[in-house]
């Protein structure tokens, strides 16, 4: 299959491991891969702090740059991009009166996944022939599990994964506090829900937390890491790229 | 200390609202967040009931097509609202009963306290009602020489602790027994002098004080879960057998109820009871349901008066967001799985509505006048982590609602005054993230993080990207972004070969 990868804006500029991951996994699973060059955001930052209306030429760049890309299927390995992209775009281009707009929107999320719906949903793998020897923990994020209801999928991908040791974290479904710029609009609330979300991860022992989320990682790596704890994260991409002969995280 | 950008500037406007507050959402949520023992508080008693909630609404297995019949019910309701209450009107009317419509707190305050001075009393007692917590009620009648005393247990416990309620349903969720203790000791007359801080001790505490209040009372005043169009009933939905005393005891009953409560024919109740004890206290069925029609000659109060209460609710229902939030049957599901509200606390709201729903329901009611408003950050009070919409037993869909308010704070400040730093911001980032050349040059912008790292982890930013590095560090930027990597590795083509 020919598939489109969205970097998403976050992933693109901050964390590249999470991309070549994508791409050496579906690379690996015998895809051909495009990265459509003009795209930059979904624009979810903007529609979540309320500018709607900023939105509009964000989301019309992101309708246009993949409808100008030759591909079957987009993936993102990202569940709140993809949500976006499923649930707000058509939402923004209505809104700022662009009917026409809203419908290439909704067509386009209707061939965008996030990475484990893709792999499970659409190319029909659970087991991705994955290595990776460490005990790790995964946190599902609120829109994988929420807006897009992907349930099972990536624990169904990781429980597959050779030499792993997956640890369920408790209070799991909690959110980690991020919030995009809920993280700076009301630090103190954000900064709580991510001391408890890190209680749970450190109370699993585990190694590494997992998810499918780059800025969810930002998040609680970034708390992890304040805290000393020695615990990483690991994008769910990195874990299913990793085999014996290559590790990507 | 942390700094935030874009925080509206503290101003009371009606600073005595009970559903207004007087200070922003993230001041007020901060002093929630340092009080230790609210925090355990509130995370235990949320916990609990999350617990409860979910096994008992898994034990269903049409709950899903019970959320949708809510949401269908509520919609008819909300589609006919004008003709079901005249309905309402005609039925309670026709069983004895007198209605009363109120267009605002101020109308409805007059009204009942005209009625209770009608009767030369000057003590009432008081079933938990949120409608009468909305227009101030108990604070009115004070001011007329009037005691009204709350008979719901956790209300009681507020009354007595001069504290504000913080929950919808569990208005002292925020008080651990111990408190409970303090505050009967001080403020109860007559209790044991040996009261331990056992719930049942404290429970029977209430009891003897509350039954003395029941048997002298001649006038009560309620709200209502639920009031039946087609045959004038109203409903109240119970824990704890007090509100039955207060519904029947008296010689008069005055009943106040938000006019959006209305279902149009007895067998929709059928749903709501199912949908409301499983959403608010985690229980198969509440323990009390009282009915009443009317008047009954010789059986409980021999005068009714329904109370009709507008208070914003026909500006709401005009409004696309407030029509949704007028779908609410304050079960307080949403509430109770919040991770703002449970790290927050019911009083961050600054409304007698709080939570996920009063984020949305408050600033429909009392309306965002600019971004100064303190109003204003109760849209932002959320992480959008949707756990409200998937527990809301009708459906509703908060996360988008408040999205869609942010939308609306943003748009009504726009041309006014000074650019907040937001703005600034988020029109700069669009300029930036609608054209890949702009977006590749401030990419390179973000080399200069690398400077700043320290073992590839950056510890401290300046303003306003301080509010994040005061409790959390961010990984220093790549050498190489994922467009510049894939470029290399791919070659000048779109796609691998
Ligand atoms: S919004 Fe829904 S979940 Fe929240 S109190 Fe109202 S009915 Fe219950």
């Amino acid at each position: 299959m020919r598939i489109a990868v969205v970097a998403t804006c976050l992933a693109d500029s901050l964390f590249p491991d999470v991309l070549k991951a994508t791409v050496g996994l579906l690379e690996r699973l015998g895809h051909t891969v495009v990265f459509p060059r003009a795209q930059v955001c979904c624009g979810q930052m903007h529609v979540n702090t309320g500018y709607l209306k900023e939105a509009l030429p964000v989301v019309r760049h992101h309708v246009e740059t993949f409808e100008a890309a030759e591909f079957d299927v987009a993936v993102a390995p990202s569940g709140s991009c993809v949500g976006s992209i499923r649930h707000q775009q058509a939402m923004v281009a209505r809104r700022g009166g662009d009917t026409a707009l809203a419908e290439r929107a909704t067509a386009l999320a209707g061939r965008t996944y996030e990475l484990s719906e893709l792999l499970v949903d659409v190319l029909g793998v659970t087991d991705v022939g994955a290595y990776f020897p460490h005990r790790v923990t995964y946190h599902p994020t609120c829109h994988s599990l929420r807006m897009l209801r992907v349930g099972d999928k990536p624990l169904q991908l990781l429980r597959a994964v050779g030499g792993m040791d997956l640890v369920e974290l408790p209070a799991a479904d909690q959110c980690c506090g991020f919030g995009g710029t809920f993280s700076l609009k009301n630090p103190d609330v954000s900064t709580a829900m991510l001391a408890d979300k890190m209680g749970n991860v450190l109370a699993t022992k585990a190694e590494m937390c997992s998810a499918g989320d780059a800025s969810c990682l930002m998040h609680i790596g970034g708390g992890l890491s304040r805290l000393k704890t020695g615990v990483r994260t690991v994008h769910l991409a990195q874990i299913l790229a990793s085999t014996t002969e290559k590790v990507y995280a | 200390m942390t700094t935030f950008l874009g925080v509206p500037i503290r101003r009371s406007r009606d600073a005595e609202s009970p559903i207004r507050g007087s200070e922003t959402f993230p001041q007020a949520a901060k002093r929630a967040v340092d009080d230790t023992r609210l925090r355990r508080n509130l995370g235990r008693a949320t916990a609990t009931i999350r617990g409860k909630r979910q096994a008992v609404v898994d034990e269903l297995p049409d709950w899903e097509a019970l959320r949708d019949s809510g949401s269908a019910i509520k919609a008819r309701v909300m589609a006919e609202l004008p003709a079901l209450l005249e309905q309402l009107e005609a039925n309670v009317t026709a069983r004895g009963g007198v209605v009363h419509w109120a267009a605002d707190a101020e109308e409805a305050n007059r009204i009942i306290t005209g009625i209770v001075k009608s009767k030369e009393v000057d003590e009432v007692v008081k079933v938990k009602s949120m409608a009468t917590q909305e227009i101030g009620l108990n604070e009115y009648l004070e001011e007329h020489g009037i005691a009204a005393v709350e008979t719901d247990l956790a209300e009681l416990i507020v009354q007595l602790g001069h504290d504000k309620p913080s929950h919808i349903l569990v208005p002292a969720i925020h008080r651990g027994r111990a408190e409970v203790r303090e505050i009967f000791l001080n403020e109860m007359t007559g209790v044991a002098v040996g009261l331990t801080d056992d719930p049942r001790e404290l429970a029977m505490a209430a009891r003897t004080h509350l039954r003395r209040k029941f048997l002298s009372a001649k006038v009560a005043i309620s709200g209502t879960n639920f009031a039946i169009a087609d045959t004038g009933t109203l409903s109240v939905v119970e824990s704890e057998g007090n509100g039955r005393m207060c519904l029947t005891l008296p010689e008069t009953l005055i009943t106040v109820m938000g006019i959006e409560k209305i279902l149009p024919t007895f067998s929709d109740l059928e749903v709501f009871m199912q949908l409301l004890p499983r959403s608010s206290t985690g229980e198969r069925m509440n323990p009390y349901t009282s009915l009443w029609t009317g008047v009954t000659p010789g059986d409980g109060p021999q005068e009714f008066h329904l109370v009709l209460l507008d208070n914003g609710r026909t500006n709401a229902l005009a409004d696309e967001v407030g029509r949704a939030a007028l779908h609410c049957i304050r079960c307080s599901a949403c509430l109770n799985v919040c991770p703002v509200y449970e790290r927050a606390g019911g009083h961050a709201y600054g409304s007698v509505y709080p939570g996920p729903i009063g984020a949305v329901l408050t600033p429909q009611l009392t309306g965002i006048h600019g971004h100064d408003d303190v109003n204003s950050t109760l849209p932002y009070a959320s992480s959008l982590c949707g756990a409200c919409f998937d527990a809301c037993p009708v459906k509703i869909d908060i996360p988008s609602l408040l999205v869609e308010l942010r939308g609306r704070a943003v748009d009504s400040d726009r041309g006014h005054g000074l650019p907040t730093g937001w703005d600034g911001a988020m029109k700069a980032a669009a300029w930036v993230m609608s054209d890949e050349k702009r977006f590749a040059a401030a990419q390179k912008g973000l080399a200069a993080g690398r400077l700043i790292a320290r073992k590839g982890q950056i510890t401290n930013l300046p303003f306003p990207m301080s509010a994040w590095t005061g409790s959390r560090n961010i990984a220093a930027p790549p050498r190489q972004t994922s467009r510049q990597w894939f470029a290399e590795t791919h070659g000048d083509s779109e796609g691998s070969a």
